[in-house]
C-alpha cells in the first residue's frame, strides 16, 4: 500500500489526537500519560529535526537544551513552592507557577545556551561537530551532578503541576490538550519554515556551503540561526516533560536521551515534517510494551536501530509512501 | 599546600590521562584510517574490563585477566567490524553513529544479561598493591605508577609499530589514500579489520587496567568515552601524537582543577561557597579547554588544517 505523505501526517496526527480521548472514556489515565509523553517527545524532536534534518547538523547534545528547558520549570517551580526569592545576580524575583511564564524563560534560556555551544560548534563541521555537541552535553550533565543547590545528583521534586490559566493542568487529558496544540502549532510553523526563504537557504546551506555563500548568504549564520530556533524548541519540550514528571534531574541532560532523540527521527524518516512524531510514538510504545515483556528491551531496539540503518531509507514514513529520501 | 600534595596530583593526572590516551588511540587510528567515528568504542573498554574480572576471578591471576581483555576486546572488534562496521565505511556520519550507537545499546544490555547488573571487582594484584616510596619521601600507590609506566610503554609501543613497521606504513598509507594502497596490492579490507581489532584491543585494555581501581559495571565505557572524545577534538582528529598531548592534557586539566579552583575560590570567597562553586567550574574544566582550543584551532592542534 503506498501513501501519500500527507494523508499519513494527517492520520497520524488524528490517531494520536483520538488515543488519549479514547483511554479518557475508558477511564484509562496511564494511556494518557504515555500518549503525552509521547507528545511531548516528538516536541523536542521536531525541534532537533530542524537543527539535524533540514540544517544537516548532528547534534549529539540536543539534551543540553531539553535539560535546560527541565531545570528552567525546576528552578521557577521550586522558589515558588519554597517561597524564597532566586536571585540573579542584580536583581532578584521569586519564582512562578505559571506555564506560559515557564515557557519563555526556558526558549529563552536554551536559545541563548544554543546560540553559544552554536557559535563554538559551527567553527568545525562533520565528525567534530558530533563529538563537540556531545562534550557540552556532557559538560551540563556534570555541571547539574555537581550544582548541589538544586538537586545536585538526585534531582528536584516539584510537587505541584504548574498552572496554565483557565486549565486544571492536573487533569491527564488537560494536559495533554495543552502539550498536544503546542506540537500542532510548532509543527504549522516547522512546515511554513522548510518553504521559507529561510528554509530554502538552511536546505542550500547543508548541501552545499560554498553555493550558499556565492550568493551572497553566509550559510554559518543561517544555520547557527536554525541551530537557536532547534534548541528553543527542545527547551520548551523540556519544560514540558519535567512537568509531566514533575521531577528534574541531571539525566535530562544525558547523553542516551541525545542518542534518543536522534533515534526518534531516525526512525520516522530525517528532514521530513512528521518524521519526529512518528518516531516518538514508535518509541513510546515500544518502550512500553517491549518493556514489559522483558528487562532488556534496548537490545530490541538497537536491533531495530541497526536494520533501520543497514537495509531502511527514509525511515517508517519512507517504507510506507515508498520513498526514501525525504529531499527531493 | 604542599608540595607533596601537588606532585600527587601531578602524577595522578598522567595516570589518569596515559589510561585515556589508550582509549583515544584507538579511536583517532579507526577515524583517521577508516574515516569512522565508532560510539561504541566504550563498549569495547567494558567487555575488556568484564573479560579481565570474570578470567581473574576464576583463575586467580591478574595477568591472566590482562591477557583476556586484550583477547575478547580484540575478538568482539573484529566480529563486529567484519559484521556491521564494514558496511558503514561509505556511510554519512549520521549512519555511523547511529549504527554504533545501537551497538552500544546491545553490548550493554547484553552484558547486563550475562552478568547482572551488579558491579563486579577486580583486585589490584599482590606485587603491585600498597604504596612505594619516591625520591622526596612522597608515597605513591605502585599499581598507579604501574599504570603510568604501562601508558608510556603502549604509547611507545603503539608509535613505533607505526612508524618503524610494514603494517605502520601501511596504515599510515591508509590514512593517506586507501585506492591507492588497495591498487598496490595491500588487502585493504583485512588491514580495516586488523586496525579495528589493535584499537579494540588498546580500548580494552585500559578498561581491564582502570576496572582494578574503579568497580566494573556496565554503562562504564561511555563516560570514558566521551572523554576520549574531547582529547581526539583537542588533539586533532586522526594524530596519534595529537592524542597522546591532549589525552595529558585532559587527565591533567581534570585533576588538577577538581583540587586546586576550591583552593583558588577560597582566596575571595567563604570556604562553603567555594568548594561548591570551585567543584562545579572544576567539572567543566575540560569542556572549557576544548572550547579554547576549538577557538584557537577549529581542527586540533594536531590536526590536518582544514
Amino acid at each position: 500500500m503506498k501513501f501519500e505523505e500527507r494523508y499519513l501526517n494527517l492520520f497520524v496526527l488524528v490517531g494520536l489526537l483520538l488515543l488519549p480521548i479514547w483511554a479518557q472514556a475508558m477511564d484509562e489515565p496511564f494511556t494518557i500519560t504515555l500518549a503525552t509523553r509521547a507528545v511531548i517527545l516528538a516536541l523536542a524532536a521536531v525541534g532537533l529535526n530542524l537543527a539535524l534534518g533540514i540544517g544537516g547538523m548532528v547534534s549529539f547534545g540536543h539534551a543540553v537544551f531539553f535539560g535546560i528547558g527541565g531545570y528552567a520549570m525546576g528552578i521557577l517551580a521550586y522558589h515558588a513552592q519554597t517561597y524564597t526569592t532566586l536571585s540573579l545576580g542584580l536583581f532578584e524575583t521569586g519564582g512562578t507557577n505559571s506555564m506560559p511564564v515557564i515557557w519563555l524563560v526556558a526558549m529563552l534560556l536554551s536559545g541563548a545556551v544554543a546560540f553559544v555551544i552554536g557559535l563554538l560548534s559551527l567553527r568545525t563541521s562533520g565528525v567534530y561537530f558530533i563529538m563537540i555537541t556531545l562534550a557540552f552535553g556532557q559538560m551540563f550533565y556534570y555541571f547539574a551532578i555537581s550544582w548541589a543547590q538544586y538537586g545536585g545528583e538526585d534531582g528536584l521534586s516539584i510537587y505541584v503541576r504548574n498552572g496554565f490559566p483557565g486549565l486544571n493542568t492536573l487533569v491527564p487529558i488537560e494536559f495533554f490538550g495543552i502539550c498536544f496544540v503546542l506540537l500542532c502549532v510548532t509543527l504549522v510553523l516547522f512546515a511554513r519554515l522548510q518553504s521559507s526563504p529561510f528554509g530554502l537557504a538552511l536546505n542550500a546551506a547543508r548541501q552545499s556551503k560554498s553555493r550558499v555563500a556565492a550568493v551572497g548568504l553566509n550559510p554559518t549564520r543561517v544555520k547557527l540561526l536554525a541551530f537557536v530556533l532547534s534548541g528553543a524548541v527542545t527547551g520548551l519540550a523540556g519544560a514540558l516533560f519535567a512537568d509531566l514528571n514533575r521531577f528534574v534531574s541531571p539525566t535530562m541532560f544525558s547523553w542516551q536521551l541525545s542518542g534518543e532523540l536522534i533515534v526518534l527521527i531516525i526512525i520516522g524518516g530525517v528532514g521530513r515534517l512528521m518524521g519526529p512524531v512518528i518516531g516518538a510514538c514508535v518509541f513510546v510504545a515500544l518502550e512500553h510494551f517491549l518493556g514489559e515483556i522483558t528487562d532488556f528491551w534496548h537490545v530490541s531496539l538497537g536491533i531495530i536501530l541497526l536494520c533501520i540503518v543497514l537495509f531502511g531509507r527514509g525511515g517508517l514514513i519512507g517504507l510506507i509512501t515508498g520513498k526514501e529520501g525525504a529531499h527531493v | 599546600m604542599s608540595s607533596i600534595l601537588i606532585f600527587e596530583q601531578i602524577l595522578n593526572g598522567l595516570q589518569f590521562g596515559v589510561m585515556l590516551f589508550l582509549m583515544a588511540a584507538g579511536l583517532t587510528l579507526i577515524f583517521g584510517v577508516m574515516g569512522l567515528i565508532n560510539l561504541a568504542h566504550g563498549s569495547l573498554y567494558m567487555v575488556g574490563a568484564f573479560a579481565a574480572a570474570a578470567v581473574a576471578g576464576a583463575t586467580g591471576s591478574f595477568f591472566a585477566g590482562l591477557v583476556a581483555a586484550l583477547a575478547a576486546a580484540a575478538l568482539a572488534g573484529a566480529i563486529i567490524e567484519i559484521g556491521i562496521i564494514r558496511r558503514l565505511y561509505d556511510a554519512p556520519h549520521l549512519d555511523q553513529v547511529l549504527a554504533t550507537f545501537a551497538l552500544i545499546l546491545i553490548f550493554s544490555e547484553g552484558t547486563r544479561w550475562v552478568f547482572g547488573s551488579f558491579p563486579l571487582f577486580l583486585n589490584i594484584p599482590q606485587g603491585l598493591s600498597g604504596p612505594v616510596s619516591l625520591p622526596g619521601g612522597i608515597e605513591y600507590p605502585l599499581y598507579r605508577l604501574f599504570l603510568i609506566l604501562m601508558g608510556i610503554a603502549i604509547a611507545g609501543g603503539l608509535w613505533l609499530l607505526i612508524e618503524r613497521t610494514r603494517i605502520g606504513i601501511q596504515i599510515r598509507a591508509g590514512e593517506n589514500d586507501r585506492e591507492m594502497i588497495a591498487a598496490l596490492g595491500v588487502d585493504i579490507s583485512k588491514l580495516y579489520t586488523l586496525v579495528f581489532a589493535l584499537g579494540a584491543a588498546l580500548a580494552g585494555l585500559a578498561g581491564a587496567l582502570v576496572g582494578a581501581i574503579q568497580s566494573v559495571q556496565v554503562g562504564m565505557g561511555e563516560p570514558v568515552l566521551i572523554l576520549a572524545f574531547v582529547v581526539i577534538v583537542i588533539g586533532g582528529i586522526g594524530s596519534i601524537r595529537g592524542a597522546f598531548i591532549g589525552a595529558l592534557l585532559v587527565g591533567l586539566t581534570d585533576t588538577l582543577g577538581g583540587v586546586f579552583l576550591p583552593e583558588l575560590f577560597k582566596l575571595f570567597m567563604d570556604s562553603g561557597a567555594a568548594q561548591k562553586s570551585g567543584s562545579a567550574i572544576a567539572s567543566m574544566g575540560i569542556y572549557i579547554l576544548m572550547g579554547l582550543v576549538l577557538i584557537w584551532r577549529p581542527t586540533g592542534l594536531f590536526g590536518a588544517r582544514a
